[in-house]
């Protein structure tokens, strides 16, 4: 199974962001995305959910084309999305923003169980308000609203942005068993210690395209790629 | 009349008013709360159903209380789908977009304003109420009618908030209200929820409509008074929220038939409105609205 990219392109009304984005995502592995800010990484997840409109390009779910689709069409093929800053459904309670993950499947009990399982600290805070939660629990919250569509791909944008070490470490080892149970994970990442932790491949992007993807095995921290793309 | 009985009185006619703007207004809200759209056609809406329950109680023969029952039912349906049309054919192609959708629902409000015109004409026409019964209390008597209108609007919201705390059509609602462009991303068909929304909204102030028009007769022209009402509501109340909306109605209802009786109106108009300016300058996102 493989999610593959071929030379999108899209933007925001006159302005073209991506630039022929050309990229794979394989089951069971995480790739990461790494770059300097406004490469156009965020945007390029908002362009695989179909919230930013494609101009050129094909997108492709073991062979199934995703371009084109209505927005809200593309759950139903796979993919979830864990966006930047959570934005999370804040009035609605913990129980109802993981129902609103579910609707694509009927919200069945043995996802919401298994997910919980995942992340027991929710299953305390099912009648509390999204947005009362603690940050950690907020992004616990919005990777399980993720996870309740049953993803075959997951798009992570920064899941551990501003988040304490405790929490962080709960994250990756959640994001660890996704892998391990064959979920494509795509994860926007900053951090390089990060991606040495939990990615086997990173792609680098430079202005609206990718420039360069490698495997991480052999990569350290000090390695010229991460300064020269990321410029740490 | 002595002063308790008359402010009893005057209570129980604030209650009715109420009762019939909290349904109105309950509609807009959830048109801004839910789209973002300011509704300004939302007062047709309420004219719309009372012309149509005119129409329907006119064709349907026998006794008051069934075609009265057949209005309730067809016509806020018919104005339901009327809005559905309007949101598919209007509001969607100028993608939602705030500023735009207030000068076309401007535009709507006169196509549907003269259409009841050319159809209906400018007369008023009044509708018979269902039922004659009136409660006698020691000081006064008083129209069951108005008593049923409390109690039936009083239905009607709490199980419009059932249906948006409890069912699965209201969660996708509040989620799309939240944040549009998230809710997508989880399967949500944006599109769908808002002709749902402005169709429900729609058929909400018809149903007011409907139920005041043995009271008030209907009449083309009426739907502008409703209309600044439920905004003066909803602003006081906080655009887009449920709550506010209804303990504003109570508030401005009650407020109205106190004033009126022992005043006048006018008086009770222009103390709402002075109360909408106190909010919009000391609480602009009102009583129990979210601050942007």
């Amino acid at each position: 199974m493989a999610l593959e990219v071929r030379g999108l392109t899209a933007g925001y009304g006159p302005v073209t962001v991506l630039r022929g984005v050309d990229f794979r995502a394989e089951a069971g592995q995480i790739t990461c995305l790494m770059g300097r800010n406004g490469v156009g990484k965020s945007s390029f997840l908002k362009a695989l959910m179909g919230l930013l409109p494609a101009t050129a390009g094909t997108i492709a779910l073991d062979g199934t084309p995703l371009h084109g689709l209505p927005a809200h069409e593309i759950p139903r093929h796979g993919l979830a999305y864990v966006p930047q800053g959570r934005r999370l459904f804040g009035p609605l309670t913990v129980a109802e923003n993981l129902a609103v993950g579910g609707l694509v499947h009927g919200n069945d009990t043995a996802t919401l169980a298994q997910v919980l399982t995942l992340f027991p600290r929710l299953r305390e805070r099912l009648d509390q308000t999204a947005g009362t939660l603690s940050g950690g629990e907020q992004q616990m919250l919005a990777i399980a609203r993720a996870l309740c569509l049953r993803p075959r791909v997951l798009l992570l944008d920064e899941p551990t942005e501003g988040l304490q070490p405790s929490m962080i470490a709960l994250i990756q080892e959640a994001i660890l068993s996704l892998k391990a149970g064959g979920v494509a994970v795509v994860l926007v990442e900053q951090r390089v210690d990060a991606v040495l932790k939990l990615a086997d491949r990173v792609a680098f992007m430079v202005a609206g395209q990718v420039a360069e993807t490698m495997p991480v095995k052999g990569l350290t921290v000090d390695a010229e790629v991460f300064r020269t793309y990321v410029g740490v | 009349m002595a002063f308790g009985p008359f402010l009893l009185l005057a209570l129980m006619e604030g209650l009715v008013t109420a009762a019939v703007l909290a349904l109105a207004a309950s509609g807009l809200s959830l048109v801004f709360g839910v789209m973002r759209v300011v509704n300004v056609a939302h007062g047709e809406f309420y004219m719309l159903g009372a012309v149509l329950a005119w129409a329907v109680t006119t064709m349907i023969p026998g006794p008051p209380a069934l075609a009265f029952l057949a209005a309730v039912l067809i016509a806020p349906v018919l104005v339901a789908a009327l809005a559905a049309a309007a949101d598919g054919l209007i509001l969607k192609r100028l993608n939602y977009d705030p500023e735009a959708t207030i000068v076309a629902t401007i535009g709507l409000l006169y196509i549907l304003q003269q259409a009841a015109l050319s159809l209906y004409g400018p007369n008023a026409n009044p509708v018979t109420a269902p039922f004659e019964w009136r409660i006698q209390l020691p000081w006064f008597g008083y129209s069951g009618y108005k008593l049923f209108v409390v109690l039936a609007a009083g239905l009607v919201l709490l199980g419009l908030w059932l249906f948006m705390t409890r069912t699965k059509a209201g969660l996708v609602m509040r989620a799309t209200q939240v944040d549009r462009s998230t809710a997508q991303a989880f399967g949500i068909n944006v599109d769908r929820v808002y002709m749902g929304t402005f169709a429900l909204g729609a058929g909400l102030a018809a149903l007011a409509g409907v139920l005041i028009v043995p009271i008030q007769q209907a009449q083309y022209l009426m739907g502008h008074d409703p209309l600044l009402l439920s905004f003066i509501v909803v602003i006081i109340g906080g655009l887009g929220s449920l709550r506010g909306t209804l303990i504003a109605a109570l508030v401005i209802g009650l407020s109205d038939g106190v004033i009126s009786m022992f005043f006048t109106p006018t008086l009770a108009k222009i103390l709402a409105t002075l109360l909408v300016a106190m909010v919009l300058v000391f609480r602009p996102q009102g009583l129990f609205g979210a601050r942007a």
